[in-house]
C-alpha cells in the first residue's frame, strides 16, 4: 500500500483568550493521499482554517497544537525545526487564502511575489521563474498573461488576484496546497471562473489539496471526499457522492436541509395602489464618477424587494440615496407617493423614522463601548421620546421580539454576543423606529447558514406581524428565493430586470440573468461540469477579459 | 502621477501659506517682548532722546503694520534686513562699510547647524531604523527590552547632563574627541568632523529612541496582516517576511518620525551648542533675543518655521511616493 501524503492523529488545538487555552480542535484525524481532493466543511468556529493551517505545521499567535501529530511524506511536522519547515514551505505545501486582495503584500507586484518561492527555494532563477508564472497565468485563463503579473495588486480584480494567488502557490509545483475558503469573497459569476480554474490547475499537475469552506455546493464541486466538522470534532467523512446523497448523521443532515426554508409568494399587487417607496429615474455620482443610471422601481407595503446583482453594481449605492446619505443628481425618492428631500438633513424627523437600516457587518455597526439596552434604547428615545420604565417596557418587547430573553441581554455588550445574536440587535434598533420600510444590506452573507435562515425566518415573521416592507439587498441567489416577493436586477448602476419572483426564475431571461442564475453552484458534484460544458470553456475565459 | 504632482504642488502651496501666517505670529510676538534694541543698548541711564534718535534711526517708531510689511518685501527678495547691533557699532565708528546684515550673519551660523545636523542623522537614522528591525524581529527578547530600556533612559536624561557624561567619558578619561567644538570657517572637513563628533554624539542619542520605537511599533503593527502570514508560509525567513514584506508597507509612519526628529536637529539644540561652545544658529538665536536685535531674531524664526515646514513636507511627499495605490493608479 502506498503511504498517504499527510496523515494527521489525533490532532488537537487550543487557542488563547481569557488568560486560558481553550480547545478548538478535538483530537482530529486525517489522512490524504497524494493527488487526492478532500473537502473540508462546517460552520464558522468549527476549527477548519486552523486545522488547515495546522497540516501545514503552522499555528497563528495565540494558537497552539497541544497533542496529536501531523506527519506529511515521513517528516513530522510539529518536532521538525523552524529551518526545515520553512524548507517544506511554499516548496511542497502551499497555501491559498480566503482574501487575496489582503493576501498580497501592497507594495510588490504580483511577478515578483509569485517569483519570491522559487528563487528563495532555491528552485529557478528569476527569468525562468518569470516565465513559469506568464504559463501559470495562462493555465488559469488570465486575461493579458504576459502582462498582468507585472501590475500591483490593486490594480487587478478579486478574481483575477484570486486566481493570480493560485498560481503563486503552484510556482514550486507543490505536494499539497490548503485552499482555505479561495471564493467565499466573490460574486458568484467569478466564483464559478475561479472555481474551474483552481479544479483544472490542481488535476493537471495531480496536486493534493484540502478545500475548506462553508459552501456545501461548492466542496461537492472540488473534492473527491468530504470531511464535515462540528466545533472542533469530526462528524463524518466520506467520499463525496456518498455525502450528498446519503449523509448518515443528523448535523449533516440538517446542514443538507438549510435550503428548504421557502416563503410563498404573496398575491400580485392590486394595480393602482400607491407604492411604499418608489425610485424615480435616480441617477447618483460618487464626485465624478457616475454610478447609478436611471434607476427606477416601486416597493409595496408589507412585502420584500430583492435587489440582486454583483459587488460593483449599484446596490448598496441605491440604498444610500433611499436613505438621503448620498443625494441623487437626478430622480426623485416617493414615501407613500410624496417626495422625500434629496439629502437626509433636509427630511423630517418622522420621514427619518419610516425609513431604517441593518448593515451586513453586525460588527462594526453596533458600537463597541454600548450595551445593548443603550444601542436599542437610543432610537426608541430619540424617536418616539420614551424615558425611564416606558423606555425600557419598550426595548424589552424588542428584544422579545427579535427571541432573546431581555433580562439576560440587556446590559450585555454586543462582544459578549454571538454573529447571529449581533445581527439580531441590528434587527431590533431598526424596529425600534417603530419604521414602515427596512433597508436590509446584504444581512445575512456574513453569517452560516443554520444561523442566517433563523434570521431570514424572523424577518419574514416580523414581516407578517407588523406590516413591514423590505428592500432586502443581496448577492446570494439562495435569499432571494427564499424570502423575495419582488426581484430587481442590478448591473452597472442600471436596472437590467425586476418583476414578481416566480417570472425571473423561470425563462426566458435577460442574458445577465441567466448568468447569474446559472452561476449559483448547485449540491449536484457534477455541476460545474456541466455548467462549464454548456458555456463552453473558452466563454468563461473570454468573460475574464471583457470585466478588464 | 498627476494625481502625486498635484498633490505635491497642493502641499506645497500649503507649505507657503503656512509659512506666511507663521511670519505674522513671529512678527508680532517679537514685538510683544518686553524693552526693545533702544532701550537694552543704552541702559536704564538713558535720555528720552537718545532713545528715541536710535528708534528714529533703526525704523522703530513707524508703526507696526508698516514695519511688517517693509520687513515682509525685504524677505521676499531674501534680505533679512541689518542686525541692529552691527549697525549701531557702524553708526558709532562713523562708517556704513562695517554694517553686517542679518543674512551674512546667519548664514555660517546656519552652516554650521547644518553641519551637526547632516553628521547626526548619518548616525542616528540608520541606527535607529536598523535597531527598530532587530527590536521587531527579535520582539520581547531580552536584545529588544534592552533596546528599549537603552534609548529610553537616554531621551528621558537632560541632553546637559549626556554632554557631560560623554565629555567625562569620551574626552576627558579617554581622550579620544575634543571637549569643545570650536570650529571656523576654512576649517578642513576632517577636523570639523572630528570637532563636532561629542554633540552629534549626543544628538545620537537624543533622537534614536523616538525614531527606533516608532520603527519597530510600525512593523509589528502589520505582523498581523494576511500577506505576512501568507510571506511566512511560503517558508521566507524571519528577516526576510520583516525587511521585504513589513518594511515598505511601514515606511510613511517612519519617514514622517525621522524628519520630525530632523527639524528637532535644525531647531532645537541650544543647549548641546551651548555645552559643546559649538557656533550654531541656536546660540544666535538666544543672544540675540537678550540684545533685542529683532532683524535677527525674526531671521531665525522664520529659518526655524520653514525647516519645520519644509521637512514635513519631504516627508509627506515620500510618504505619499512609498504607498504604491498613487504611485500606480489602476
Amino acid at each position: 500500500m502506498i503511504e498517504p501524503l499527510l496523515k494527521m492523529r489525533g490532532v488537537k488545538i487550543e487557542g488563547r483568550s481569557d488568560d486560558k487555552w481553550n480547545p478548538i480542535i478535538n483530537g482530529v484525524n486525517l489522512t490524504l493521499n497524494r493527488g487526492e481532493v478532500l473537502g473540508l466543511i462546517g460552520e464558522s468556529g468549527a476549527g477548519k482554517s486552523t486545522l488547515g493551517l495546522a497540516a501545514m505545521g503552522y499555528t497563528r499567535d495565540g494558537v497552539r497544537i497541544s497533542g496529536g501529530s501531523v506527519e506529511f511524506d515521513g517528516i513530522d511536522l510539529l518536532t521538525a525545526s523552524a529551518a526545515v519547515k520553512r524548507d517544506l514551505l511554499g516548496k511542497r505545501i502551499a497555501y491559498v487564502a480566503q482574501s487575496a486582495a489582503a493576501s498580497f503584500n501592497p507594495a510588490h507586484r504580483l511577478i515578483d511575489q509569485h517569483v519570491e518561492a522559487p528563487m528563495q527555494h532555491g528552485l529557478m532563477d528569476r527569468s525562468e521563474s518569470e516565465e513559469d508564472g506568464m504559463d501559470l497565468y495562462r493555465k488559469l485563463r488570465l486575461p493579458n498573461p504576459d502582462e498582468i503579473g507585472f501590475r500591483y495588486p490593486h490594480q487587478v480584480s478579486g478574481g483575477q488576484l484570486q486566481r493570480a494567488m493560485t498560481a503563486m502557490a503552484m510556482s514550486c509545483r507543490p505536494d499539497l496546497i490548503i485552499f482555505d475558503e479561495p471564493t467565499t469573497a466573490l460574486d458568484v459569476t467569478t466564483q464559478i471562473e475561479v472555481l474551474s480554474a483552481i479544479r483544472d490547475i490542481v488535476t493537471r499537475f495531480r496536486t493534493a489539496a484540502i478545500y475548506i469552506t462553508h459552501d456545501l455546493a461548492v466542496v461537492a464541486q472540488m473534492s473527491d471526499r468530504i470531511k464535515v466538522l462540528l466545533k472542533g470534532d469530526e462528524v463524518e467523512t466520506s467520499d463525496t457522492r456518498t455525502m450528498l446523497s446519503a449523509p448518515t448523521e443528523e448535523y449533516t443532515k440538517s446542514l443538507w436541509a438549510v435550503r428548504s426554508f421557502l416563503r410563498p409568494a404573496k398575491p400580485a399587487v392590486v394595480t393602482g395602489t400607491v407604492p411604499q417607496l418608489s425610485i424615480k429615474n435616480v441617477d447618483a455620482a460618487y464626485g465624478d464618477t457616475p454610478v447609478l443610471h436611471d434607476v427606477s422601481f416601486d416597493m409595496h407595503a408589507g412585502r420584500t424587494v430583492a435587489v440582486v446583482g454583483e459587488s460593483g453594481s449599484g446596490k448598496s449605492t441605491t440604498a444610500r440615496c433611499i436613505t438621503g446619505l448620498l443625494p441623487p443628481t437626478a430622480g426623485q425618492i416617493l414615501l407613500e407617493g410624496e417626495e422625500l428631500p434629496a439629502s437626509y438633513k433636509k427630511r423630517s424627523k418622522d420621514q427619518l423614522r419610516q425609513i431604517q437600516m441593518i448593515y451586513q457587518m453586525a460588527d462594526t455597526a453596533l458600537n463597541p463601548r454600548m450595551s445593548i439596552g443603550q444601542i436599542i434604547g437610543r432610537p426608541v428615545q430619540f424617536y418616539l421620546g420614551l424615558t425611564g420604565a416606558a423606555k425600557r417596557k419598550r426595548v424589552d418587547q424588542l428584544l422579545n421580539q427579535i427571541e432573546l430573553e431581555p433580562s439576560e441581554y440587556f446590559n450585555r455588550l454586543p462582544s459578549e454576543l454571538s454573529g447571529g445574536q449581533k445581527q439580531r440587535i441590528g434587527i431590533a434598533r431598526a424596529l425600534a423606529a417603530e419604521p414602515k420600510f427596512i433597508i436590509c444590506d446584504e444581512v445575512t452573507s456574513a453569517l452560516d447558514q443554520l444561523v442566517a435562515e433563523g434570521i431570514l425566518r424572523l424577518l419574514a415573521d416580523l414581516q407578517d406581524d407588523l406590516g413591514l416592507s423590505y428592500m432586502f439587498i443581496t448577492h446570494d441567489l439562495a435569499t432571494v428565493r427564499a424570502i423575495a416577493d419582488e426581484v430587481v436586477v442590478m448591473k452597472d448602476g442600471r436596472v437590467v430586470e425586476q418583476g414578481p419572483k416566480a417570472e425571473m426564475f423561470t425563462p426566458p431571461h435577460h442574458a445577465y440573468t441567466d448568468l447569474l442564475l446559472s452561476s449559483v453552484p448547485e449540491m449536484d458534484p457534477d455541476w460545474l461540469t456541466n455548467v462549464l460544458k454548456e458555456r463552453g470553456v473558452d466563454n468563461i475565459g473570454d468573460a475574464a477579459v471583457d470585466k478588464m | 502621477m498627476d494625481t502625486v504632482l498635484k498633490i505635491i504642488l497642493q502641499r506645497l502651496a500649503l507649505g507657503i501659506v503656512t509659512l506666511l501666517i507663521v511670519s505674522v505670529v513671529i512678527f508680532i510676538a517679537v514685538n510683544m517682548l518686553p524693552g526693545d534694541f533702544a532701550q537694552a543698548i543704552l541702559g536704564q541711564g538713558a535720555t528720552e532722546e537718545s532713545v528715541a534718535a536710535i528708534r528714529r534711526d533703526l525704523g522703530l517708531d513707524q508703526p507696526l503694520v508698516t514695519r511688517y510689511f517693509g520687513w515682509l518685501a525685504g524677505v521676499v527678495q531674501g534680505d533679512f534686513g541689518s542686525s541692529f547691533a552691527s549697525a549701531n557699532a557702524a553708526s558709532f565708528s562713523g562708517t556704513t562699510s562695517g554694517t553686517t546684515t542679518v543674512a551674512q550673519q546667519i548664514a555660517p551660523r546656519f552652516g554650521n547647524t547644518m553641519f551637526l545636523a547632516a553628521v547626526t542623522a548619518a548616525f542616528a537614522v540608520p541606527l535607529a531604523v536598523g535597531l527598530g528591525i532587530l527590536a521587531a524581529l527579535y520582539r520581547n527578547s531580552v536584545f529588544d527590552r534592552a533596546t528599549n530600556i537603552f534609548t529610553l533612559t537616554s531621551i528621558s536624561s537632560p541632553e546637559f547632563f549626556l554632554a557631560y557624561v560623554l565629555i567625562l567619558f569620551l574626552a576627558v578619561l579617554n581622550p579620544i574627541f575634543p571637549s569643545l567644538s570650536n570650529i571656523y570657517d576654512g576649517m578642513a572637513f576632517g577636523e570639523r568632523l572630528n570637532k563636532s563628533m561629542l554633540p552629534a554624539l549626543v544628538l545620537t542619542l537624543v533622537v534614536t529612541a523616538h525614531m527606533m520605537r516608532m520603527t519597530r511599533a510600525a512593523i509589528i503593527n502589520l505582523l498581523a496582516s494576511p500577506y505576512i502570514e501568507m510571506a511566512r508560509l511560503k517558508g521566507m525567513s524571519p528577516m526576510r517576511v520583516i525587511v521585504k514584506h513589513a518594511l515598505p508597507n511601514a515606511l510613511a509612519p517612519i519617514i514622517n518620525v525621522v524628519a520630525l526628529n530632523l527639524a528637532y536637529l535644525i531647531t532645537g539644540v541650544v543647549v548641546v551648542e551651548v555645552v559643546f561652545v559649538y557656533p550654531g544658529i541656536g546660540q544666535l538665536f538666544v543672544d540675540s533675543v537678550k540684545t533685542r536685535d529683532i532683524p535677527v531674531v525674526q531671521a531665525c524664526c522664520m529659518i526655524f518655521a520653514a525647516a519645520y515646514i519644509l521637512l514635513n513636507l519631504t516627508a509627506d511627499i515620500m510618504s505619499i511616493l512609498s504607498n504604491p495605490r498613487l504611485r500606480h493608479p489602476k
